[in-house]
């Protein structure tokens, strides 16, 4: 409580920037040709609560973000769909894209993507 | 000094003083699903039996599940003592009677059932139907509210369907059946009325589409109404006249019958409901949707909905699952 620094979270604007971006971001990972098809029998409702979970991640905000979990739920999507880093990329462009849309500093957009980043390892299961 | 009881499935525990009603289950050893603790995931849902729970523990959630007292156990701080439910709640059943058998189409029976209890549900809700041996299956109420002892549902007969075959063909006028209690999220609520309602529905999705219009128009909707309901063929389609009469009493209300195969004749779009909907209404920001059917075409119009701007909290969806093959 004694810190000065706003988190990356906190500058970012907590939970209500978190809501403004997961509709945004959502809606350009379903319509991104390169990486819908992964998407294809999700349950929307249950995504878009993931996609809510991830950003609120991506933004350095509270969560129970574990290795194991995020290896776990993409282990499928490496197996049997060929999940690689190319997909990995498209999703950081299209979380960057949503800042940019929400006019977030590249500053920030930068901190959010490296956050992101930490994860390509767990996400590609390797 | 705020200690409450908290009243959880059969046992009652003291939830603490800045204590959620998830730490308090967690600590209590009871088997609750939770995710994020941050009201992100909407894991810990559970349903407050006693009014509505406090107001921030609801953040997120759909209107109909506020409506119900839904909340998320992660996000509430309880104000007074609280009964909860964490399991789905027990179905009770009531008595009816068969008032009515009509044909809506060659392959639609309308079944009209006198409840002996007054029945508490929304336009749009389905109910189980059980008859003697035990064999149930869901179907929509195709009525609104006003007709609170009465209900109507449109049975699809399914090739080798159990219930359905056995309702076309051998439930009588004058004889009994089981009636759950009703059901479901896909139904309207009286509010936001300025907003515009889309509702596309194939086959028997007529029946709790057409309660769902006939509620708002009751309560006198004042966005705009369209109802587009499809059908691979014209003799799988029902009810033309009666919604172009109800398209001609109200200016807001707009209906079109759709057709994917064949020759579509004047005053019938020619293509699939979702597709037809989907292009004469680009923008779908701030609008409401119920959509009901089979699964595939309402998960692929769910996504169409909302990459035309429609927000995932404002589609509600009825998938009819079915227990066999359908006749198409």
């Amino acid at each position: 409580m004694s810190e000065t620094t706003a988190t990356l979270y906190e500058q970012l604007g907590g939970e209500a920037a978190v809501n403004a971006a997961v509709d945004i971001f959502y809606r350009k990972v379903l319509s991104d040709h390169r990486i819908n098809r992964f998407f294809d029998n999700t349950d929307m409702d249950k995504q878009a609560a993931k996609q809510k979970s991830f950003l609120t991640m991506a933004f350095g905000g509270p969560n129970n973000y574990s290795g194991a979990d995020m290896r776990q739920a993409h282990a499928h999507l490496v197996k049997k769909l060929g999940l690689d880093d190319s997909h990995f990329d498209a999703v950081v462009e299209d979380l960057a894209a949503t800042l940019q849309e929400l006019n977030v500093p590249q500053e920030l957009i930068n901190q959010v993507a490296a956050i992101a980043e930490s994860t390509r390892n767990d996400v590609l299961d390797r | 000094m705020s200690l409450y009881k908290l009243s959880v499935n059969d046992r009652d525990i003291i939830c603490e003083s800045g204590e959620t009603v998830l730490d308090a289950c967690l600590r209590e050893n009871i088997d609750i699903p939770y995710g994020c603790r941050q009201g992100a995931c909407q894991s810990c849902m559970v349903r407050s039996l006693q009014g509505p729970p406090p107001l921030a523990a609801q953040d997120g959630l759909k209107e109909v599940l506020r409506h119900q007292n839904h909340f998320l156990a992660c996000l509430c701080y309880p104000q007074q003592d609280m009964a909860i439910s964490i399991s789905p709640p027990a179905e009770f059943f009531t008595e009816a009677t068969v008032i009515e058998k009509t044909l809506l189409n060659a392959e639609t029976l309308q079944l009209t059932l006198q409840c002996k209890d007054t029945m508490d549900y929304y336009a749009g809700q389905f109910v189980n139907l059980k008859r003697a041996d035990g064999l149930s299956r869901s179907y929509s109420i195709a009525n609104n509210r006003l007709h609170a002892n009465k209900l109507s549902f449109h049975i699809r007969r399914l090739a080798g369907g159990r219930f359905s075959e056995w309702a076309h063909q051998e439930l009588n006028v004058g004889d009994k059946l089981e009636v759950s209690d009703p059901q479901g999220l896909c139904y309207y609520l009286p509010t936001s009325q300025e907003n515009n309602l889309l509702l596309i529905g194939t086959g028997s999705a007529l029946a709790p589409l057409a309660g769902i219009v006939s509620e708002a128009l009751h309560h006198g909707h004042k966005g705009a109404i369209h109802l587009f309901h499809g059908s691979r063929e014209m003799d799988g389609l029902y009810w033309l006249e009666e919604m172009q009469d109800l398209a001609s009493q109200y200016p807001n209300f707009h209906y079109t019958p759709c057709i994917s195969r064949g020759d579509a004749p004047d005053g019938v779009a020619k293509g699939r409901a979702n597709d037809v909907a989907m292009t004469l209404l680009p923008s779908l920001k701030g609008w409401r949707l119920y959509l009901c059917g089979h699964p595939d075409m309402v998960r692929q119009t769910k996504r169409q909905a909302f990459l035309h701007g429609a927000a995932l909290q404002d589609i509600h969806a009825d998938a009819f699952h079915v227990a066999s093959a359908t006749l198409d």
